[in-house]
């Protein structure tokens, strides 16, 4: 059976009608709630615990000014900030000469070294923090933003080298090779040519580690009592503190993920390519 | 230096750090695990599994995982075939669609809590729609079926972006001949994702599905935040078992159970999804 030419184009009409739905129906499911978040984060303390609620912000900066003074929670978020810092800096730092390692050299042991990396994102990683919270103890590491740091760095450390590694395969040796024979020594020649085109994509990844030990709740609780982090904080008060406090705490925690993504977009999927292989 | 040795030594400091906070702390995990009044034995694992609790958690967090995972699977092989599709506007949805990949579990957890709350907007709604009058406290021991329902639509709301970027990018790596190829035979577009798209996405969907279905069984935050003592899970019966019960040996076995579930999935899963060799493109 065959359609006439209006009925094709009715179908083909209608079906784009439906793609497009879906599409948008599929942008709401995602930003819906986050919306809801933000009336909550934007209402006074009254408003959040009134009933019904409004589907819109009312401004009101109550309850972000009750989170703000709220005992803890400034150090709180400073220390998140910290320990997101110190393992953005070390993740690069011991990462990326690994995945350049990987990227440029054939070398004994690469395969093992490779399957090293890989098995640590087969592990439930968080489940470290419980043995290391003794060895900590030992070492004088417990209930510090470092030693924390530390364990983000182990979350965020394959991450790194697998992007990396990714990173530096896009850029053609020929173009190291082309700045030695032109005098460049291997490291002149790295810093010279391969780093302003990689740059970028260092950050994107920086970034990426930054967003995994902000977001990470297990290790953090698990390991400061004192000095805790945002979202430890926030666990550890979740049977006691008010709804307002925390939707404000839920909705900070939200803003860097928005932006981060937004910084990192370009690079999300060539990161994945390579690191699926 | 010596080109022989610079990738070693480019190496070496993640190697070092790996062994130090991986493989050491893993050692540690097992012996204080298997450790015993008399030695080695397994006293820890049968103090921790006889608990009442033990049970009712290692079911919820499968039954959580069955229920999130297909879900997510199905959620995501088909946003990422609508942004292969997409001409105008593909980055702004592919911006959007990814956000839930920067969030938290525990921001995910408290977003869904400002929906599912007594005073929250689905009672909201509810009350807008003229179902109730008053509000109705959801999350709580008598609505276990909503607590379930909650804490899967965080889930799928917050996990299901990993696994898009990941199938996104492998769709990106199938060359566009075989598709041109198929619509030269006539092949339906169902035909062609479901003979051309999906066999050769099969390395991507393992990477995605082994990804998933570990941090599936690492649900904590969004249950904490949730369902609370409601829905008892294995993640949070570890956090208990450390901090309440002061049992860091019994939480060691609890670690080593977790990833002996996990271990066991991801092999049925390189298993069931293994890509023979000389299929990879």
């Amino acid at each position: 059976m065959t359609a006439s030419p209006i009925n094709t184009a009715q179908v083909r009409k209608s079906g784009r009608f439906l793609f497009q739905a879906s599409v948008v129906l599929l942008c709401a499911w995602v930003l819906v709630p986050i919306y809801f978040l933000l009336i909550n984060t934007l209402s006074s303390p009254e408003t959040v615990a009134s009933f019904p609620k409004p589907f819109w912000p009312e401004f009101d900066l109550g309850s972000l000014s009750f989170f703000a003074n709220f005992a803890g929670m400034l150090k709180a978020l400073k220390n998140s900030i910290i320990v997101a810092s110190l393992t953005m800096v070390m993740a690069i730092a011991f990462g990326a000469p690994a995945g350049y390692a990987l990227s440029r050299f054939d070398f004994r042991g690469k395969e093992t070294f490779r399957v090293l990396i890989l098995l640590t994102r087969a592990f439930p990683l968080p489940l470290l923090a419980l043995p290391l919270a003794v060895l900590f103890i030992r070492t004088g590491l417990d209930d510090t933003l470092f030693g924390l740091a530390l364990v983000h760095t182990t979350l965020a450390i394959p991450f790194a080298v697998l992007i990396t590694f990714s990173l530096f395969s896009g850029i053609p040796i020929e173009l190291e090779e082309a700045a030695w024979t032109l005098g460049c020594t291997r490291f002149t020649a790295f810093t010279k040519v391969v780093l302003p085109l990689i740059a970028p994509g260092i950050a994107a990844s920086a970034i990426f580690a930054f967003v995994i030990s902000w977001n990470e709740v297990f290790a953090a609780a698990v390991l400061t009592i004192e000095n805790r982090t945002l979202t430890a904080f926030l666990l550890q008060s979740l049977g006691t503190s008010p709804l307002h406090l925390k939707f404000a705490g839920g909705f900070i925690l939200v803003v860097p993920a928005l932006v981060f993504i937004f910084a990192v977009r370009k690079y999300l999927f060539a990161m994945w390519g390579i690191a699926n292989r | 230096m010596n080109a022989r040795l610079l990738p070693y030594v480019l190496i070496l400091p993640v190697t070092v750090f790996l062994c130090v906070f991986f493989l050491y702390p893993f050692a540690l995990v097992a012996q204080q695990a298997f450790a015993g009044d008399g030695g080695f034995g397994l006293e820890n694992f049968r103090h921790v599994v006889s608990d009442w609790k033990f049970p009712i958690s290692l079911k919820n967090t499968l039954l959580l995982a069955a229920l999130v995972v297909p879900v997510q699977l199905a959620l995501s092989l088909l946003m990422a075939t609508m942004v292969t599709r997409m001409e105008k506007g593909r980055d702004l949805v592919l911006y959007i669609w990814t956000i839930p990949l920067g969030i938290s579990d525990l921001a995910a957890g408290l977003i869904w809590l400002a929906i599912f709350d007594q005073s929250g907007f689905l009672n909201s709604m509810m009350a807008g729609l003229g179902v109730i009058d008053r509000p109705v406290s959801l999350l709580n021991y008598q609505h276990p079926g909503i607590v379930l329902a909650a804490i899967a639509l965080a889930e799928i709301w917050r996990a299901t972006a990993i696994m898009l970027v990941i199938l996104v990018a492998g769709i990106g790596l199938i060359p566009k001949e075989y598709y041109e190829a198929a619509e030269v035979f006539g092949a339906s577009p169902w035909q062609r994702f479901y003979k051309i798209t999906l066999p050769l996405l099969r390395p991507s969907l393992q990477t995605a599905l082994v990804l998933r279905i570990i941090l599936a069984f690492e649900v904590f935050a969004v249950v904490a935040a949730l369902g609370g003592t409601v829905f008892p899970v294995l993640m949070g019966q570890t956090y208990e078992l450390q901090f309440a019960l002061n049992n860091s040996a019994g939480a060691a076995a609890m670690a080593l159970i977790i990833l002996g579930i996990s271990i066991g999935f991801t092999l049925l899963v390189l298993r069931v999804l293994r890509v023979p060799k000389g299929a990879r493109i």
